[in-house]
């Protein structure tokens, strides 16, 4: 079950095509990825997210690091490219084809008997909601659809591990919202994803395990739940009172709280800051009934992995 | 082996369902060329009727190479280029050498079917004034399997060094001079008193592309003897082969 498919060990790039100019995109960069989970390669643009994906699919040539993909070095190409599928970050459709043929012959390049990829050709379009596209040219293919044929196209030859480079960047929230739910539904089909995102509430949502990067170095890799846990503070909720006795302070310190309650004094009320999430409203909800408080309004801060973001590096992560 | 045929069908299909298209492409150009220097003008007696003899191969040679250069010099500069199309065969599960040695057949192949195309074509138009003497039909082949692969090689080398945006200028800097100059529409002993020119020329690999047709077809137009003509042809097959190689590994991997 824990089985990792994907290791990589000191990985590093440079691109130095360009005599002038050196980039050093990846900066070695090790960790390892589950079988089964979703794993998110969090970070801005330019951290070196999709520089990642080209070493490990074989498009980007490594300078120095290894990578194992299901036990085979990514050195190995040919036998790498039979373990994986990609859907890169730009369309790369076969324009000349329809959506159908795409992935028929995409099967083919993979050796899929015949009958195995009519038959899943069927299945594929049928799920990503493209039946009656099929026999169109993609040319006319919206991004979202384009998107969707893209891992349609990807699971014809039933691949080991899923690559998803900024599967969801450029669609609208309606499109990206299908989307998370097709790469939920082939991950519960036991599909292994490693996918990229600079959308924090995308790895948040999708991912189990996310690797945040920057400037080609990964930062921290964890669950979601226990990342945000790293922001100092944590979870607050603000309450919005129109007087706060001592009284009142003491008793919200009774609840189960784990830190301070801060108070904060404006003009015509006073701001309650306690840390913790959810769990305590209705706790806090007694006391004030309790202590017969007038209240104008309350608020859950929740962490999110930008403000891991930013407590790690100073910055936000669209810039 | 599964794999490096399913890229082939996959060209082939797309060439089947643009081939009209492609014959317009491939024909029209020799077709007119034909027309008017072998067949009206002789007729009018402003150019010689033998004319024709030194036309026809020549007209055969510039065919094939334009087509088997184009074939693959336009979608792979577009592929590198722009549209990344390639991108999902460069991820087949084959070596990047056999999917450049797949271009190369299909480059080879489109080259066929434009001399099968131009050379009745040629034959019809112009079969007053010719006179054509197959010497041997090994040597035809042996030209007709060279000349295919020069213009796919070709191909290769010019589209993966040239940005999609240069292909007009791909065009008029190196593919028309090539044709030009490359003895398609006189035969190379006729530029003795040219002498720099015949000399430099020889670079270019039409030359022996339309001399070694000569030979075969038109064999009392002098011509280079079919010994250098099968060295310049295999010399240009390897160079612009390692060339092409070369230059697609480059572009295939950052
Ligand atoms: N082919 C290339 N040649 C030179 N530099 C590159 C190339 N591809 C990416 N880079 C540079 O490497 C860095 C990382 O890029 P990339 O991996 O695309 O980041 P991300 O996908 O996280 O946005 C950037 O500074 C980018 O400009
Ligand atoms: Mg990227």
């Amino acid at each position: 079950m824990e089985k990792s498919v994907i290791e990589i060990n000191r990985l590093t790039k440079i691109y130095s095509s360009d005599s002038r100019r050196r980039v050093e995109a990846v900066k070695g960069i090790s960790f390892s990825v589950k079988q089964g989970e979703i794993f998110g390669l969090l970070g801005p643009n330019g951290a070196g997210k999709t520089t990642t994906i080209g070493m490990l699919t074989t498009r980007v040539r490594v300078t120095s690091g290894d990578g194992h993909i299901a036990g085979v070095s990514i050195k190995d190409e040919v036998a790498v490219k039979k373990l994986i599928a990609v859907v890169p970050q730009q369309n790369n459709l076969d324009r000349s084809l329809t959506a159908r043929e795409n992935l028929v012959f995409h099967a083919k390049y993979f050796g899929v008997p015949k009958r195995e990829r009519e038959q899943k050709a069927d299945e594929l379009l049928e799920m990503m909601g493209l039946g009656q596209r099929q026999n169109d040219y993609v040319r006319a293919f919206s991004g979202g659809m384009a998107q969707r044929l893209m891992i349609a196209r990807a699971l014809m030859h039933a691949p080991e591990i899923l690559f998803l480079d900024e599967a969801t960047t450029g669609l609208d929230p309606q499109s990206r919202r299908l989307l998370w739910d097709k790469v939920r539904e082939l991950n519960a089909g036991g599909q292994t994803i490693f996918l990229t995102t600079h959308y924090m509430d995308e790895a948040d949502e999708l991912c189990h395990c996310i690797a945040i990067m920057d400037h080609g170095k990964v930062l921290v890799m964890d669950t979601p739940t226990n990342l945000k846990k790293m922001v100092p503070g944590g979870n607050r909720i603000e309450l919005e009172l129109g007087e706060a006795s001592d009284g009142l302070v003491e008793a919200l310190k009774e609840l189960d709280i784990s830190g301070e309650v801060s108070r904060h004094d404006e003009a015509d009320k006073v701001i309650l800051s306690i840390q913790g999430d959810q769990s305590l409203i209705a706790g806090i909800m007694r006391v004030i009934q309790a202590e017969s408080a007038d209240i104008f309004g309350v608020r859950l801060h929740q962490v999110t992995l930008e403000d891991l973001f930013i407590h790690l590096t100073g910055r936000r992560l669209r810039e | 082996m599964k794999t490096f045929f399913a890229l082939l069908e996959r060209d082939i299909t797309v060439l089947v369902r643009d081939l009209p298209e492609f014959v317009v492409r491939i024909a029209m150009q020799p077709f007119l060329f034909v027309f008017v220097f072998g067949y009206v003008l002789p007729n009018t007696g402003q150019v010689q009727s033998s004319y024709a003899n030194q036309l026809l191969p020549g007209i055969l040679a510039a065919s094939m190479m334009m087509a088997g250069v184009q074939g693959t010099a336009i979608p792979l500069s577009q592929d590198f280029g722009a549209i990344k199309e390639i991108e999902d065969r460069l991820m087949a599960p084959i070596r990047i050498s056999m999917v450049v040695l797949e271009k190369i057949v299909m480059g080879t192949l489109q080259s066929w079917i434009a001399g099968g195309l131009v050379f009745p074509l040629a034959w019809i138009i112009m079969r007053n004034n010719l006179s054509i003497h197959v010497q041997s039909f090994l040597t035809l082949f042996v030209l007709l399997f060279l000349v295919g692969i020069a213009s796919a090689a070709t191909g290769i080398t010019l589209g993966t060094s040239i940005s999609p945006f240069k292909i007009p200028l791909m065009f008029a800097t190196i593919i028309i001079p090539m044709i030009f100059l490359g003895a398609a529409y006189y035969p190379w002993h006729a530029l003795t008193n040219v002498s720099w020119l015949q000399k430099i020329i020889l670079i270019n690999p039409m030359v022996y592309a339309a001399e070694g047709f000569r030979s075969v077809l038109t064999p009392q137009v002098q011509h280079i003897s079919q010994f250098y003509v099968v060295l310049g042809l295999l010399v240009a097959v390897v160079i612009l082969s390692g060339v092409g190689l070369r230059g697609f590994i480059k572009r295939a991997y950052s």
